[in-house]
């Protein structure tokens, strides 16, 4: 355990930027490559890489199992969320002009709403699958 | 330029194809994979789809890798012997990839820009998507907006993907030894 030190302080160090970097990804989506898929995986990476360096238990204290599980159906539900506004308006579902009163506005509100949706599902899917296997392999 | 990088990594593509058919550990197998993902990401890159470059380099050769080592380790590292009768695999692929090569002779020419697939929609979204959505990523408008209901089907799918492994890997443990894993220790 202690000739790991490099891993240990090169993983604590780029942790952080991981994590900046995934919201870059996520909030500069609009204007370039990348959004809430890319933004998720990276966010999952982090705790997957997380987990690999100083075990799966340290990780499940940082981000508890029951929340991550939690996510999968929360981003599903945003998402759908986003998309029925547009019902009481008489406009079609996921139409997201009715969500300001400047149809553009509600559209750019809306996209970042479903990437933020997309964002929490993936980023859930990912570290569940993850925990799964890791415990899994406890046996 | 573009066509000598472009010739590199399908070249080296295609040695990585054989490198993973002829190796017989999974481990290596699992390795070269992910760098097949990563001459993938690349070519994408050439190609001038940065997104989907994005997303294959992480999830293809990051999520992908560390999914498959954890199969790894609750399974087999070893492949199990070559069945004897190659013949008939070797016809289907030999079939299914004529095929295919077939199919790419009746597609318009590559890169060319009034491909029938470029006069439906494209010319819209690239002259009007700015103006009506906002959005100045036409990829991002494209999927987010214009198309996203299919977007919404493919949250669902990862929904679906990751409550189905959750089911699988986490239910009740049956201490039996499948054949070939590992013993429970």
């Amino acid at each position: 355990m202690k000739l790991d030190v490099i891993l240990r302080i090169g993983v604590k160090l780029i942790l952080p930027f991981l994590l900046l970097f995934a919201f870059y990804v996520h909030f500069h989506g609009e204007y370039g490559p990348g959004g809430g898929f890319q933004a998720g995986v990276m966010s999952a990476a982090m705790v997957i890489l997380y987990g690999l360096i100083f075990g799966i238990d340290a990780a499940k204290r940082v981000v508890p199992q029951r929340f991550v599980e939690l996510l999968i159906p929360i981003g599903v539900l945003l998402y759908v969320a986003a998309g029925i506004p547009a019902f009481f308006e008489g406009h079609r579902f996921l139409d997201y002009g009715v969500l300001s009163d400047d149809a553009v506005q509600g559209r750019v509100l809306g996209v970042l709403i479903i990437e933020t949706g997309v964002l929490i599902t993936v980023a859930g899917a990912m570290t569940a699958i993850f925990y799964a296997f890791a415990e899994r392999g406890r046996g | 330029m573009e066509a000598f990088v472009n010739a590199v990594l399908l070249t080296l593509l295609a040695v990585v194809t054989v490198a993973v058919i002829r190796q017989r550990s999974m481990f290596g197998v699992v390795i070269l994979a992910g760098i097949y993902s990563f001459l993938m990401a690349s070519v994408m890159v050439a190609l001038d789809a940065v997104d989907v470059a994005m997303t294959e380099a992480s999830v293809g050769a990051g999520i992908s890798t560390i999914v498959f080592l954890a199969t790894l380790h609750l399974t087999n590292t070893r492949e199990n012997p070559r069945p004897r009768n190659v013949m008939l695999p070797l016809f289907v692929s030999g079939v299914v990839g004529a095929a295919l090569i077939w199919g790419t002779f009746t597609l318009p020419p590559f890169g060319i820009a009034d491909a029938p697939i470029h006069m439906h929609t494209v010319p819209h979204y690239l002259q009007q998507s700015i103006r009506e959505t906002g959005v100045p990523n036409v990829v991002t408008a494209v999927l987010a907006d214009y198309r996203s209901f299919d977007t919404l089907g493919e949250v669902t799918v990862i929904f679906t993907g990751g409550i189905g492994v959750m089911l699988l890997l986490k239910g009740r443990r049956r201490r039996q030894d499948r054949n070939g894993g590992i013993s429970g220790t």
